[in-house]
């Protein structure tokens, strides 16, 4: 077998764009679904309890089942009930209550993490529960587990090939494309593996640069 | 007035009864030290008076104001009631200088420019202004809890409690946290503290209260109470810890 990567020149705009809408999909659902978990912990070490048990199914629901499933769902399922969404629109809420579901507990270990004597203090200081939770526990809560924030968030993007499922043109859409068209599947797939790999790379070094800036790198802290 | 009155004070954790009915009147600017055994119910005597813990029945008022979780806000007895901890509490992702500044800024709604004013003034107070832009971590544990200290004061409380504010030091750090209490007693500051610093509750302070099984087994002037203890339980625990 001869390789012929030039075979996948004529493809390169498609590839662009594949590329293009992966990382816009996995930027606006990283920054959506991070946003959720701080609110959702919140409620579900604060809330009222059936508040809590609504946050705790939800929870153990998208944890507990297919990603693929979860996204068939959205796109195929809801209609029936009259909500029709653009593939990617379908996507974009599928990976981000996935992504939610997972980074809530992760960050509820992040705040059970921290000592009781630090909301005791920032109570005596006068602070509501709220001022406390935004000025007080968010940033350590956040360093306490940064690491295991940013793989998930990695997971999700490369779990986003899935979404080529219900035709949205990413990256994994590209690639089955170009493949179907000149028949050089490793070719295709070996470039998009690639570029797969530089992304989640990328995406560790951009998580760690956040970091850095927002979590602690004042402080000279490794993350 | 008394700026503290605490009437027939009862509190359980479920079955264990720690406090029996606490009577204690403290007058602005008395410097007041409450010893006793691990147990006795002292940190928890403490803790109710800002309300870490809730009472069970029994009155406290600070300032002629009945402490009652219903109408006392955190930021409303926060003007009243300041408190050190044991183990410092600082908060470790703010420089040393962000910890005296939050609560004004965030509780009081001050302008930075003036919460910072205000903080280095205190941390001047304690000694460490030069630590300003330091990091909790970067400082020893005396440093750390005289900025405790500092934080504390920037809400201008009518009364400090202390909790054991030097029993999680190294020995020759207690000095320098000591004398800053030593002056804020002598610039008039009521000061409740639980320790263990018999020689601090004698030279500096005005009473000690010796708790015992829950209650307040003898009290009176500290320098009297200290060297001619009246009960037997007194005498033994201060042959104890001398």
């Amino acid at each position: 077998m001869t390789l012929d990567f030039s075979t996948l020149l004529p493809y390169t705009d498609e590839l662009v764009m594949g590329l293009l809408v992966t990382v816009m999909i996995t930027v606006a659902a990283t920054l959506l679904g991070i946003a959720a978990a701080c609110a959702l912990v919140w409620f579900k070490l604060n809330g009222a309890t059936p508040l809590r048990v609504m946050i705790q199914t939800y929870i153990e629901l998208l944890r507990n089942t297919p990603f693929i499933v979860q996204l068939f769902f959205i796109f195929f399922g809801l209609p029936a009930l009259g909500v029709t969404l653009a593939a990617w629109q379908a996507a974009l809420i599928a990976m981000t209550l996935n992504l939610a579901a997972y980074s809530t507990e992760i960050l509820r270990a992040g705040v059970e993490a921290i000592p009781r004597g630090q909301f005791e203090a920032a109570r005596v200081l006068g602070l509501s529960r709220r001022q406390t939770w935004r000025h007080v526990v968010l940033v350590p809560a956040m360093r306490n587990i940064y690491p295991a924030l940013t793989n998930q968030c990695i997971i999700v993007m490369l779990g986003s090939a899935v979404i080529s499922q219900i035709s949205v043109n990413d990256l994994t859409w590209v690639a089955n494309f170009i493949a179907s068209r000149n028949f050089r599947n490793f070719e295709a797939y070996l470039v998009v593996t690639l570029i797969y790999l530089a992304l989640a790379v990328g995406m560790r070094q951009l998580f760690r640069l956040a970091g850095w800036y927002w979590l602690g790198g004042r402080q000279g802290r490794a993350l | 007035m008394s700026l503290v009155r605490v009437d027939a004070l009862h509190k359980s954790f479920g079955n264990n009864e720690v406090l029996k009915g606490i009577d204690l009147s403290i007058e602005a600017g008395e410097v007041v030290s409450i010893i006793g055994r691990s147990g006795s119910g002292k940190s928890t005597l403490l803790r109710c008076l800002n309300q870490l813990e809730s009472h069970d029945s029994g009155v406290i008022e600070i300032n002629g104001r009945t402490l009652d979780a219903t109408t006392m806000t955190p930021a409303r007895l926060s003007e009243e009631v300041g408190m050190v901890f044991q183990n410092f509490n600082l908060f470790p992702h703010k420089t040393v200088g962000e910890n005296v500044m939050l609560a004004p800024m965030v509780v009081r709604g001050e302008r930075e420019r003036d919460a910072a004013r205000r903080a280095r003034k205190e941390l001047e107070r304690v000694g460490l202004a030069e630590k300003f832009d330091a990091w909790p971590e970067q400082l020893s544990g005396g440093q750390q809890q005289r900025v405790a200290i500092a934080r504390a004061l920037a809400l201008s409380p009518r009364v400090l409690l202390c909790d054991e504010i030097t029993s999680a030091l190294d020995p020759e750090l207690v000095g320098d946290v000591l004398r800053v209490l030593e002056q804020l007693a002598s610039e008039g500051m009521t000061l409740i503290l639980v320790t263990h610093e018999m020689g601090f509750a004698r030279d500096v302070g005005n009473r000690v209260v010796f708790m015992h099984q829950g209650r307040i087994h003898e009290q009176g002037d500290a320098k009297t109470l200290l060297s001619e203890p009246q009960t037997p339980e007194l005498q033994q625990f201060i042959s104890a810890v001398l």
